[in-house]
């Protein structure tokens, strides 16, 4: 239950929508876009969040298209989770997305709200970041697209009235290899210590990070020392943790130490296991 | 729009029409408007799975859902479930002690059935680790299913 | 025997699989009002003010209640407000309680409420409270009112201190040529049944005071409602529903309190209030936490001389019934070995950690940890099999315990035979270690479990039979239904007695402290035990009454009669015979003249023979009878990362007698998985401040499915006579082992001591690569 009452609207377009969040706002309610709304009524329960409305983006077609049009996956911000595993057009995103939160929780849990969390994870950025793919937003000036890395540093930084439409992906990165892997404090549930995706692109790999520290990032300098050929694979992982953008989190699901320990681990698994493809 | 709004909702194939703050979730609402209780409140946090419900096909956990994002789909509950062989071998393989968690893993076992007929150990476990058991080791539940599949498979 | 034994179905089973079983959440009514609780943010600090006024102005809002004017309560020692008062001493401690006609504007009202705080310095753990500096949590503690055995030491964070003394410890260290010493902590925890508190309460015109609570404890809500407020005992009523899970969580009193509060603070108009799951697990109190240090002297081959032991329990805030745990644990503190000189302190210390319960084991599966993993350690040093070290000091007929209480066979069941089953369940001699590479050991590990019920020593279970008139029998008890199948077993036990169909007995699975008669509390595997007997009892009381009624219109003796088979008959000529149903409800000639009546039989049960424990020594019988077993867990480790999963788990548990084979291996199994679930994750997170950082289900991580691993179980039946049947108490007994098995997998894989839980990977990395 909700501490606080809350006005609900399900706008039928993207136009709508954010007519909508804009007419509350003259009215002064401060409105979000709700979306799986999981999070949501969780922290709202809590009244770690509050709000006067929400604008439920579930019926706005553009937000459930998952298709292939022009060599780009389109992957609408309203699908949920377990609807992109078992479509899997996107098997390094369905791999990140089955290890979030549990099955019945994917089913409501969306992407859009999962990116866009306030719970700092944020696990499904992952696989977009490694792809450099385009983010679709909508807004008071109307529809725009940008490149993710413009519009995400550690979260993504909408403007007022602005929200999530599509995520748009190369095909051609959709295919190449990957690897995905999420450690945790104690067997298979829960939130990560960390989780590490990684692709080979041009025999190169790339890498991003949610769990290491208080956001997800992709980090092209630990991209670097990752993939200097010519040194050893103990020295390519100790000058990547070299270049970690921010303070590694020490908090209960485990100690920094640890959590580097882990990470070392992690990075081995995955550069063996990468590096061994041709 | 603060205010109570009357909706109409489709639970166990019956329409009913409830006066419900927008705010209040499909739990709230199933069992204290509805006087469904088999949905049983466990954390209203989405970890616990006691509170699961099938909603337009899908098992959702009704303590993180707004009552009024269900408004045009059909809601089954724990109640709207009658003779289904899972119900039966939860009896039989003793897969319930205190039954608290039961409504929600006999919905979720339910909708995972309907989905897949004969699935996998994995999938099997993708679904269950949704719900949290105190009282029994998983292995009675684990049986259960098993014979439910078993017995599907051969049909 | 036609039924005991059988894996008879639940009685419960058609409500349970439906979801129309009633918990007592479920339970609405348009006259009800709702309470909500205001708890503190912090661990320790005066309360300088609380500001109601704009709560009070929310619609809706009948009352507001705080700690003034509130009477200490506490179940051994009266220490806590149930409503705190100028202090708080733990995170979620209940400040201020509001009552309004929706949940929604009671949850309103509550987070209106502004309080005020003032931080004191926080106690967080038991050896931080025992610091000679340390702040005193309770500067009134010789003030308190207590009960029988409780020993604190003013002036300090002592709230009470149990001493076991036997033999001479002195002359033990000297016949000791091998001696380890280890120390062990964790800090509390939580049950986390699926179903959390729910208490509603009302007043009626008459000054009945009528609670419907989701407890192990109905009869003891009764007892402390008229002991704490100064009420008629008979003027309260408890009425307990199914129970969803408890785990000896439900067996204290606390929320309870707070709803007749709220009840009287609006005139006993109908109030209910339903735990978060956050305040269930800091609000409501938990599983108790430890720190302890064990030394043990043996010979060079291994017999046992010496065990000296230090508890420091994490009693939390207030002493409840912590006191009792602390008791409890240094009654069974060596294990179920033969040691003749014992020195034990067992201290429960205030910390300001929220406060404990029972947890399922009552203190065992904490100190087996302790001990169990220190006998590894002998065993090591000594270079013997641990289960050899084990088998060599099994405590057996004619040996005395701690408490020193001489067993016999009935006492104290088979251990050496448990063992035995145990090496062959867990195919021991391949091996402790294997190496099935690369990074990968599998390894077993060991503990051996005992354990007795500390109860009252004049608590008592009764049971009233009533006959319908088509010869059926209703039972009823004041056993509490919270998910053990206790009722189902009492209807096989009576079935078995009476030769009838088991569905011809109709058991009353709620609870009405009015109408039912008392059963202490469904605590410490007692209940199939207590109400068992009351059970027999009660049946032979039916059928004398049988007999006479039958002995007239059979003309026969009583002597020749017998009872069974839906009927009274003589025992030469079994065709002569009265079918019960005749005379169930008395018995009508022909005429219409009439005798007799409905038939109630009635049978009530005390424990026999327990007496307090001396002050000194600890010396006295805690306890009827112990259960004991043998378990092991065999797990795979990665050497490389420190991750291991649990493949199996093996419990073998003298059960005395097998009643109910699938009900039987349901709470030995469930056990077991809460035992691994308890020692390989389950813990409070506390920060520097004491406050729990993890009071969720997301946070707070029970085991889940697919997770498990595959579990035997096997019994091992040497009956105790006193039981019905012969049978011992095995709702608690295999999850006891668990944590000293996983521990002692997990250290000799990783030939490093891993005394901390929960066993997480992190744990065993500090320990391997760091030695913290």
């Amino acid at each position: 239950m909700l501490a606080f009452n809350l006005e609900y609207y399900k706008p039928k377009t993207i136009e709508e929508a954010v007519e909508c969040f804009f007419l509350l706002k003259k009215e002064n309610k401060r409105a979000i876009y709700y979306s799986g709304g999981t999070e949501i009524l969780t922290l709202g329960r809590l009244n770690l969040l509050q709000m006067d409305a929400v604008i439920d983006i579930k019926s706005i077609s553009e937000c459930l298209e998952f298709n292939f049009e022009h060599n780009q996956l389109i992957a609408g911000a309203a699908l949920s989770l377990t609807y992109i595993e078992e479509r899997n057009y996107f098997p390094l995103l369905s791999t990140v997305a089955k290890e979030v939160a549990d099955h019945t929780a994917r089913n409501k849990i969306t992407l859009g709200g999962n990116v866009c969390g306030q719970i700092f994870y944020r696990e499904a950025v992952l696989p977009f970041l490694l792809c450099d793919s385009n983010v679709v937003i909508a807004g008071e000036g109307g529809k725009e697209t940008a490149s993710i890395h413009q519009i995400f540093n550690g979260a993504f930084q909408l403007e007022e009235g602005q929200f999530l439409i599509q995520l748009l992906t190369d095909q051609e990165y959709i295919t190449m290899p990957f690897a995905s892997l999420k450690k945790r404090q104690q067997w298979e549930t829960g939130y990560p210590l960390i989780t590490v995706s990684s692709i080979k692109v041009d025999n190169r790999l790339r890498f991003a990070f949610s769990g290491l520290c208080s956001f997800p990032f992709r980090s092209t300098e630990m991209e670097d020392a990752l993939n200097q050929a010519n040194k050893s694979l103990h020295i390519r992982i100790q000058q990547a943790i070299d270049h970690i953008p921010a303070q590694v989190l020490d908090d209960i699901e485990g100690s920094r130490e640890y959590r580097l320990f882990v990470l070392r681990n992690t990075l081995e698994e995955i550069i063996t296991e990468l590096e061994g493809e041709g | 729009m603060t205010e109570k709004i009357a909706i109409p909702l489709n639970v166990n194939g019956e329409i009913r029409e409830v006066v419900i703050r927008p705010a209040d979730t499909l739990l709230d609402v199933l069992r204290n408007e509805l006087s469904l209780t088999g949905a049983k409140p466990g954390c209203l946090n989405g970890d616990c799975g006691a509170c699961s419900v099938i909603v337009g096909g899908t098992v959702y956990k009704s303590c993180i859902m707004l009552a009024v994002e269900a408004i045009d789909s059909k809601i089954t509950t724990i109640e709207g479930l009658k003779n289904s062989p899972i119900q039966e071998a939860f009896i039989k393989h003793f897969a319930f002690q205190c039954g608290y968690c039961t409504p929600g893993f006999i919905i979720n076992i339910q909708a995972l059935l309907e989905k897949h007929s004969n699935p996998t150990y994995e999938t099997i476990k993708e679904w269950l680790s949704s719900n949290i058991c105190r009282c029994t080791s998983y292995e009675e539940i684990e049986g259960a299913v098993f014979s439910v599949v078993e017995k599907s498979s051969d049909e | 025997m036609h039924i005991i034994g059988k894996g008879i179905m639940r009685k419960d089973s058609l409500e349970k699989v439906t979801g129309h079983a009633k918990y007592t959440a479920d339970f609405e009514s348009k006259k009800m009002l709702y309470g909500r609780l205001v708890t503190s943010p912090h661990a320790h600090a005066n309360i300088k003010q609380i500001d109601t006024s704009s709560a009070e102005k929310i619609n809706g809002i009948r009352a507001i209640i705080t700690g003034e004017n509130l009477p200490l309560t506490g179940e051994e020692m009266k220490d806590r407000y149930p409503i705190a008062k100028e202090r708080v001493r733990y995170y979620g401690e209940v400040v201020a309680v509001v009552v309004a006609d929706t949940p929604f504007q009671a949850m309103q009202a509550a987070e209106a409420i502004k309080v005020n705080y003032e931080f004191l310095p926080v106690v967080n753990s038991p050896s931080e409270a025992l610091k000679a500096d340390a702040p005193l949590l309770h500067p009134d503690l010789e003030n308190y009112e207590k009960i029988n055995m409780v020993y604190p030491v003013p002036g300090t964070n002592i709230a009470s201190k149990t001493k076991i003394r036997k033999g001479n410890l002195e002359k033990g260290w000297q016949e000791s040529e091998v001696i380890v010493e280890e120390a062990f902590a964790f800090r509390p925890s939580d049950h986390a049944a699926m179903e959390t508190r729910a208490v509603f309460a009302q007043i009626h015109p008459d000054g009945m005071i009528e609670l419907t609570a989701s407890s192990q404890a109905p009869f003891m809500i009764k007892r402390l409602i008229a002991d704490y407020f100064n009420v008629e005992l008979g003027r309260i009523i408890v009425n307990t529903p199914l129970v969803g899970g408890a785990f000896g969580g439900k067996a204290s009193v606390q929320l309870e309190l707070l709803a007749y509060l709220a009840t009287k603070a609006v005139n006993g108009r109908l109030v209910k209030i339903v735990n978060e799951r956050e305040e269930d697990m800091v609000t409501s109190p938990g599983h108790i936490g430890l720190e302890a240090q064990v030394k043990l002297g043996c010979t060079k081959e291994g017999i046992l001389k010496a065990a000296e032991i230090l508890f420091l329990w994490d009693g939390g805030a207030y002493s409840d019934k912590a006191i009792d745990l602390s008791r409890a644990g240094a009654v069974d503190c060596t294990g179920p070995y033969h040691i003749d000189n014992i020195w034990c302190d067992s201290l429960c210390m205030y910390t300001n950690h929220p406060f404990p319960a029972p947890f399922r084991g009552f203190s065992h599966s904490e100190v087996h940890f302790a001990f169990e993993r220190t006998m590894d350690v002998l065993a090591q040093k000594l270079n013997m099999d641990p289960l050899e070290l084990r088998a060599r000091n099994a405590i057996l007929p004619g040996h005395t315990t701690p408490t020193q209480v001489v067993l016999n066979s009935s006492t104290v069941g088979n251990l050496p035979e448990c063992i035995r089953k145990l090496k062959m369940l867990l195919n021991w001699e391949e091996g402790q270690v294997i190496d099935v590479g690369p990074n990968k050991v599998r390894a077993k590990g060991v503990s051996c479990v005992w354990k007795t019920s500390t109860i009252d020593p004049d608590a008592s279970s009764g049971v009233i039979l009533t006959f319908n008139k088509d010869g059926s029998i209703n039972l009823i008890s004041g056993v509490v239904e919270i998910g053990t199948a206790t009722k189902t077993v009492l209807a096989q036990i009576l079935a078995e007695k009476l030769k009838m169909d088991i569905n011809e007995i109709h058991v009353q699975m709620g609870v009405n402290t009015q109408s039912t008669p008392e059963h202490w509390k469904t605590v410490a595997s007692r209940g199939t035990f207590m109400a068992g007997r009351a059970v027999l009892t009660a049946a032979e009381d039916v059928i004398k009454q049988l007999k006479s009624l039958a002995s007239f219109l059979l003309r026969a003796s009583t002597e020749d009669l017998e009872v069974g088979y839906g009927k009274v008959y003589v025992r030469e000529e079994p065709k002569q015979y009265i079918p019960i149903k005749e005379i169930a409800y008395g018995y009508s000639f022909p005429e219409g003249l009439s005798i007799g009546g409905q038939m109630i039989g009635r049978g009530t049960y005390i424990l026999r023979g327990m007496t307090h424990l001396d002050k000194e020594t600890g010396a006295g019988r805690p306890g009827p009878e112990w259960t004991v077993g043998a378990e092991g867990v065999e797990i795979e480790l990665n050497t490389r990362d420190y991750t291991y999963r649990v493949l199996k788990a093996v419990a073998v548990i003298d059960v005395g007698k097998v009643l109910n084979e699938k009900t039987a291996l349901g709470q030995v199994k469930g056990s077991m998985s809460m035992g691994l679930s308890f020692a390989a994750r389950e813990t409070f997170r506390f920060d520097r401040e004491g406050r729990v950082l993890n009071p969720q289900l997301r946070t707070y991580r029970p085991l889940r499915f697919g997770e498990h691993p595959k579990y035997e179980a096997a019994f091992v039946e040497t009956p105790h006579l006193d039981a019905p049947y012969g049978a011992r108490g095995v709702g608690e007994h295999a999850l006891i082992g668990m944590p000293a098995a996983l521990g002692n997998s997990l250290s000799t894989a990783l030939s490093v001591k891993i005394n901390y839980l929960p066993m997480i990977p992190e744990v065993l990395w500090k320990m391997k690569e760091r030695g913290k």
